[in-house]
């Protein structure tokens, strides 16, 4: 049931991301609404399907954007495991964790672009990639952390109800 | 009893007394008379004007307050519904012109076909400078075509679906374009960048490169038709010591509001990839 919600879910958030979100840069970075969802989701304590939609999330995004599927794919997917091992070492401070993790997430997926567009030929240099993408993404993203996160984590307890003890 | 005055001159006496004051009347002399009088008559009026109106508003007060309430509401309602509708007319009024223009570029190159398509998303990779457009395979777009607006180059097709297709930028760090300085008549590569800035390259350091050239396309290469309006040279970059001097480019399209572009169809980029000799092992 949550694997499938992910695809309605994922879809609506890459239109809003396609639509609204790319076309409201700071300097020239932009927020990643996916990659919000998808560690705010993997944070959620009752949830055990991160992975399904990390694979989700790259595939959509795959399908649109003219990065190669495996950089997002594999970006996705690495958030998604530190999220995890994150969530357990650290569970009692879930916006923190967030916070961080946004951060962290933010600079694995340039670094990642990074490297392999300029094996593949693109004039990235790496100084202002960082200070004029990498940096004002990740403040675009940590502002969006709190909203996301308290709405994934409504969206979490809405697809797995916790169970109760009579 | 026989009255002690007759009664002719109790008569005449008040003739005499209403003639006089008519008399003072017209000629101004009882102005402050009757102010004196009338002060009190008009105060006595207006307090009882006063107190009849507020008793009158008392009791049609309600009825009055309802009707008004629900005509408020009727014409706030119709306030918001023509702001509504002002609103969409102004985002037709805009869209139209946008596609008017296209439509007077698409008619001044009667040569090239075209597909107007709208701007529906950007790449979500901010390194990248590609952009979304809802015509796709089904409207006759292929790979590789390119994309203008009435001000100049786009960029062109990167891929294509049945509805949709995605745009590469020549603003993209990893797009080339082989232009043409139009008044120097020399030839160069436009490369677009991180910041979303063109710069110009490999032009020869004897070639007089100067503020405000006009930049069109070449046609070398097979990318793009020739003499399609890029921009104009903003500044230019000359060392002594290097093989070439590069320029700084002013784009004629605004790539931060593109809202439609044209799509050119009769135009299929040629494969010179294999004439590129590879070195014998």
């Amino acid at each position: 049931m949550a694997i499938l919600a992910g695809i309605p879910i994922l879809g609506i958030i890459l239109m809003l991301q396609l639509g609204i979100i790319s076309q409201l840069p700071l300097l020239q970075g932009t927020a990643d609404l996916i990659l919000l969802v998808l560690v705010a989701w993997a944070l959620q304590d009752q949830v055990t399907s991160a992975w399904e939609w990390g694979i989700l999330g790259g595939v959509m995004v795959s399908l649109v954007t003219a990065t190669p599927f495996y950089v997002v794919i594999f970006s996705y997917l690495l958030v998604i495991l530190i999220a995890r091992m994150a969530r357990r070492r650290i569970w009692q401070m879930p916006l923190l964790v967030m916070l961080i993790l946004t951060f962290l997430g933010t600079l694995v997926f340039h670094l990642v672009s990074i490297v392999v567009f300029q094996i593949m030929g693109s004039n990235l240099p790496l100084r202002e990639s960082l200070t004029l993408v990498t940096l004002p993404s990740a403040l675009l993203n940590l502002l969006l952390a709190f909203p996301v996160y308290t709405i994934v984590a409504d969206l979490a307890k809405w697809l797995y109800p916790t169970e109760l003890e009579v | 009893m026989k009255p002690t005055i007759p009664r002719f001159w109790q008569t005449a006496v008040l003739v005499l007394v209403v003639v006089g004051l008519l008399l003072l009347s017209l000629s101004g002399f009882m102005g402050s008379l009757f102010k004196a009088a009338q002060s009190p008559l008009v105060a006595a009026q207006r307090w009882i004007s006063t107190r009849y109106l507020a008793v009158y508003e008392f009791i049609t007060a309600p009825r009055d307050m309802a009707s008004i309430r629900q005509e408020n509401a009727e014409l706030k309602n119709q306030v918001a519904l023509l702001q509504t509708q002002i609103i969409e007319l102004q985002q037709q009024l805009s869209e139209a012109s946008v596609l008017y223009a296209l439509l007077d570029f698409a008619r001044s190159q009667p040569e090239n076909t075209y597909v107007a398509a709208t701007v529906i998303g950007r790449d979500p990779n901010p390194f990248l400078k590609y952009i979304l457009i809802d015509q796709g395979s089904d409207a006759g777009l292929r790979n590789g075509m390119p994309v203008v607006t009435a001000q100049g180059l786009v960029g062109r097709v990167d891929a294509v679906t049945a509805q949709a297709a995605r745009v590469q930028l020549i603003t993209d760090p990893a797009s080339v374009v082989n232009v043409r300085l139009q008044s120097i008549e020399q030839e160069a590569q436009l490369a677009g960048s991180l910041t979303g800035e063109l710069s110009l390259d490999m032009v020869p350091q004897d070639a007089n490169v100067t503020p405000g050239t006009l930049i069109v396309t070449s046609g070398l290469g097979g990318t793009y038709p020739s003499n399609i309006l890029v921009g104009q040279v903003l500044s230019v970059r000359k060392l002594e010591n290097d093989l070439f001097q590069t320029a700084l480019v002013q784009s004629a399209v605004d790539f931060n509001n593109i809202q439609a572009v044209l799509v050119i169809t009769n135009f299929r980029p040629v494969e010179i990839a294999p004439l590129i000799p590879t070195p014998a092992p």
